[in-house]
């Protein structure tokens, strides 16, 4: 994500001391020193994005950086000035991340169609270059006459050239002990010691291969580490033209297919693909897939469950202790209030993993201590599970809550409260009336982000009980307590080595538009708030 | 607009001094070794590779292991190698997307059990075990290879064994479960044998020395390496599952879903478990016990082979430093100096002869471990083992929590093949 960075420049008022270059005119150095480094950064990305030919990355960084000399060099741009930061981090870090992850959504990169086609074609001719069996371990010598390089070896004392198309041939030459030869008639000896320092050298022996023969099936030398060959066989022979691999042993002429492999005539395919777009099929999996649907709906269902329950539980408890805690008549108020932060301190997967222990049925201090050594299985039972959720996050969330409230209730006038007992109002009426609707107007767009928050709460799903129990009516590997985020950890399987990212791209914009469509509805009622 | 065109200098100076400032990457530089080549008659052997840097991806653990390695390796070649510590989980699923991006190591560190996965995506070579082929154990290089390849220089094994209390039950190996079990007893401990369960998600791998024992292997074995036919259904299959329910929780008892990984080694350091089935990597937690390795005892009748896992290095595909990479791997690891360093370093099961044991913390375990190792099976490599998991480990799960062990079995092993061929 190197693309570009732009530091906001120092500008002021319309006869900003930026422009002034009358006196010592250290505005314009000012800004001239830290456009300098803007210029920097970004001409280093510039390069950076070249060498690696990623050339979005490339134009974009171009553009960017000339818009940015250009508003802070020019005199009409003036609100640009303030905001072009703000715009270039968030099309570099929001627009591009969601841009990126719905072009991922399009493809079916991943397990089997991880790299490139080139990458893949590089890979199929690796995997079918074999050691010729019995083949024995000369040493070499890599040889140059010009730009051409060889290989020279030995047999018998007697020196062997040969190039990329020149198979081995006799030549004159002298052999070391070993029998590597040290000097080779009409070719260049390059010493060991030279070959690793050349990048470029290095890299054209490690692709070079020299027929031991003119019959192709004798093989080829090939080094990987320069100073000994072996004789190697390929049996996949790449055609550029007809973009097809074929099998020199069983005739098979691969071709690639619409889903990024090799197939072979025979039906057979070739174990590295690369990736291709394959539209909105990872979109209709989810939905049209019969094994999929039914379990996924299940765990849309505890999601948002579990997602309002535990934003209501932790207000509530958290409001309770604030409006107790916030009584002048209280002595030590301000230790016991830290004491009340305390579980919002702690990692949450910290907490998580030690709740997990706690509640263990057998050796867990939950059912030793509190229900009498009884068997009570917290994880194992779904609806149990569920419970132990919502209640290890209602402990590690209350606090939150607690502090958000006790702010809320400082701020809120004493005029109103006043008003309202002198008017015959009791507590409850006071509370319900005016305290709590003057408190939801701050509180309730923070509620909307804390339900955000926990619709992707994945760090307490996975750590508490990783979404078991089990389904036990679906052979989908999904459990009573996955929420949706880490269904779709399980389903793309990241973590097994068998990753989808396509499909898991694809259902984390699903979610991301649920979560979208939800906060900006309950935004909208928020508002209605505000007119109390 | 007097100004305009000092800006525009000082926005080209700028430009200018940047683009003299990056350009000198080794890559970039011409080869200018044409003209004063030293003559051949020059022997030294010694490599000259400086400026050039090797990029190595290990975890912690073996991080000192390859240091001591790469230290030669730097001294006698001046390269530069970069070590980059990562954690062991997250190196596989990094090297995959890494590697093709240009922007993954030159070698990693990795178990061979990822290897179907990594060939399938392309993204690994494969090595020459260079002049000391010979010395690697033939398991560990069976494991590395695929298809007839081989994809990595392997240096270490694992697998588990049967760990007993020599305090409670003495040195000798129960010959078969229940012997085990009756000693357990009568040894007076709280508990005659515990086993990590991972809790309620199952530990397949762990529990598989049983699973063998009665002849129900997760995939069928054709001459050494894997297929992707599902083996662990049928009668032999069903047996094990009886087997667990029968010592489940509704049963016997001696398999719980309690009890996890840490839960088990504490039972086991604190002296409540007379036996249970560990790793090398669990030793560390058994301070305060004296215990001795054996062989896991057979349950079914068979003999009980556990997972046998290898690690080693891997050279990605896209490595620009494929020379030195491989130079690095058959000079500089392939060597028994190299091979006893990173056994001082990390004390594991090693992969190659002749490496001095007696370094280790717990030498008589290490033999213990190799003793298990001998009779077990290679972990397989095929990338449909990534699909296994998860329906294996919950059947289990479910199985010792006191569901119907055939049904239960049988319903994982349909689930399974419909994934598999899905």
């Amino acid at each position: 994500m190197s693309t570009e960075t732009t530091a906001p420049a120092p500008s002021q008022s319309t006869d900003a001391h930026s422009r002034r270059w009358t006196g010592l005119g250290w505005g314009f150095i000012a800004k001239l020193l830290l456009m300098m480094i803007v210029n920097a950064l970004g001409v280093s990305a510039i390069m950076s994005a070249w060498n690696a030919q990623a050339w979005v990355i490339l134009g974009a960084s171009i553009v960017l950086l000339a818009i940015a000399d250009w508003v802070y060099f020019s005199r009409r741009m003036l609100p640009m000035k303030y905001i072009y930061p703000g715009l270039v981090f968030l099309l570099v870090f929001q627009v591009f991340t969601m841009i990126y992850t719905a072009y991922v959504a399009t493809t079916n990169y991943g397990a089997g169609h991880n790299v490139s086609k080139s990458q893949a074609i590089d890979a199929a001719l690796i995997q079918a270059e074999r050691e010729v069996e019995g083949s024995p371990s000369y040493p070499l010598a890599v040889v140059r006459d010009g730009d051409t390089i060889g290989f020279a070896i030995s047999e018998d004392g007697v020196v062997e050239v040969g190039t990329a198309d020149e198979p081995l041939a006799e030549v004159d030459g002298a052999v070391d002990d070993s029998g590597r030869p040290t000097e080779v008639d009409g070719w260049e000896v390059v010493p060991v010691t030279d070959l690793l320092k050349d990048q470029a050298l290095a890299q054209d022996v490690t692709a070079l291969r020299v027929a031991v023969s003119d019959e192709a099936d004798d093989g080829s030398l090939r080094t990987r580490e320069g100073s000994t060959a072996k004789v190697y066989r390929s049996s996949l022979v790449w055609d550029e033209d007809a973009d097809t691999l074929t099998d020199v042993d069983s005739g098979v002429v691969y071709t690639p297919n619409d889903r990024g492999t090799f197939v072979g005539d025979d039906g057979s395919t070739l174990p590295a693909g690369w990736y291709v777009n394959v539209g909105f099929e990872n979109f209709t999996k989810a939905v049209t897939d019969p094994e999929y649907a039914k379990p996924l709906l299940r765990v849309t269902a505890w999601t948002f469950a579990f997602a309002v329950l535990t934003v209501v539980s932790s207000f509530l408890l958290g409001l309770f202790f604030a409006i107790v805690y916030n009584d002048d008549r209280l002595r030590g108020r301000k230790t016991l209030r830290t004491l009340f932060i305390l579980p919002y301190a702690f990692p949450a997967f910290l907490t998580a993993l030690l709740w997990r222990g706690m509640l263990n049925p057998e050796f867990g201090i939950i059912n030793k201590w509190f229900f009498f050594g009884a068997d009570i299985n917290w994880l194992g039972d779904p609806w149990l599970a569920r419970f132990s959720i919502l209640f290890v996050n209602l402990w590690l969330s209350y606090p939150y809550w607690f502090l958000v409230c006790t702010g809320a209730l400082q701020s809120l006038p004493s005029e109103t409260t006043e008003a309202a007992k002198i008017d015959g109002a009791g507590r409850w009426r006071q509370f319900r009336s005016i305290t709590f609707p003057l408190l939801l107007v701050s509180t309730a767009p923070l509620a909307i982000a804390s339900f955000a928050f926990n619709f992707n709460n994945f760090t307490i799903i996975y750590m508490l009980t990783n979404g078991g129990p089990r389904f036990d009516d679906t052979s989908v590997p999904l459990g009573a307590t996955d929420i949706l985020i880490s269904a779709i950890y399980q389903i793309s399987g990241v973590a097994g080595g068998r990753a989808d990212y396509g499909l898991a791209a694809a259902l984390s914009i699903v979610v991301f538009v649920v979560v979208g469509i939800v906060s900006a509805l309950a935004f909208r009622q928020t508002k209605k708030l505000e007119e109390f | 607009m007097r100004n305009t065109i000092g800006k525009v200098a000082v926005v080209a100076t700028s430009v200018a001094l940047l683009a003299a400032c990056s350009s000198g990457t080794p890559a970039d530089e011409p080869s200018d070794a044409m003209s004063a080549e030293p003559t051949a008659s020059e022997t030294s052997d010694a490599i000259d590779a400086s400026g050039l840097t090797l990029t190595i991806w290990t975890d912690e653990n073996r991080q000192p292991a390859i240091e001591a390695a790469a230290a030669t390796f730097e001294e006698e070649t001046g390269a530069t190698v970069d070590l980059v510590v990562k954690n062991f989980e997250d190196i596989r699923a990094d090297f995959l997307a890494q590697v093709p991006t240009g922007e993954g190591p030159d070698i990693t560190i990795g178990a061979h059990d990822w290897l179907g996965a990594l060939v399938t995506d392309g993204v690994v070579n494969t090595v020459d075990l260079g002049e000391n082929a010979s010395s690697f154990s033939q398991v560990a290089v069976d494991a590395m290879t695929y298809d007839g390849q081989v994809y990595g220089m392997p240096y270490s094994t694992e697998a588990v064994a049967l760990i007993q209390n020599t305090d409670l039950v003495g040195e000798e190996a129960p010959a078969t479960w229940d012997d085990m079990i009756a000693a357990g007893e009568e040894s007076g401990a709280k508990y005659p044998f515990c086993i990590n369960v991972n809790g309620e998600t199952g530990d397949g791998y762990t529990m598989y020395p049983f699973q063998t024992s009665f002849g129900a292997p997760v995939f069928v074995q054709e001459g050494g390496s894997y297929t992707s036919e599902v083996g662990m259904g049928g009668e032999a299959g069903e047996a094990f599952a009886t087997w667990l329910s029968e010592n489940g929780e509704k049963g016997a008892g001696h398999l719980s879903t309690t009890v996890d990984y840490a839960i088990n080694n504490e039972l086991f350091n604190s002296g409540d478990c007379a036996y249970t089935v560990a790793g090398p990597w669990a030793l560390g937690d058994f301070a305060d016990v004296n215990f001795t390795v054996n062989p896991v005892p057979s349950a079914g009748g068979e003999t009980a082979a556990p997972f046998v896992g290898v690690q080693g290095f891997y050279v990605s595909s896209q490595s620009a430093n494929a020379l030195l990479a491989n130079t690095f791997l058959t000079n500089y690891i392939a060597t028994p100096e190299a091979m006893q360093a990173l056994y001082d370093a990390d004390p594991r099961l090693p992969a190659f002869e002749g490496v001095d044991t007696a370094s280790a913390p717990f030498p008589d375990a290490i033999a213990g471990f190799q003793a298990s190792a001998e009779q077990g099976v290679p972990m397989p490599s095929i990338p449909e083992m990534g699909s296994v998991w998860d329906f294996w480990n919950a059947a289990e799960a479910k199985i010792i929590k006191g569901a119907d062990p055939v049904d239960t079995w049988n319903k994982m092993i349909t689930d399974l093949t419909a994934a598999l061929e899905g």
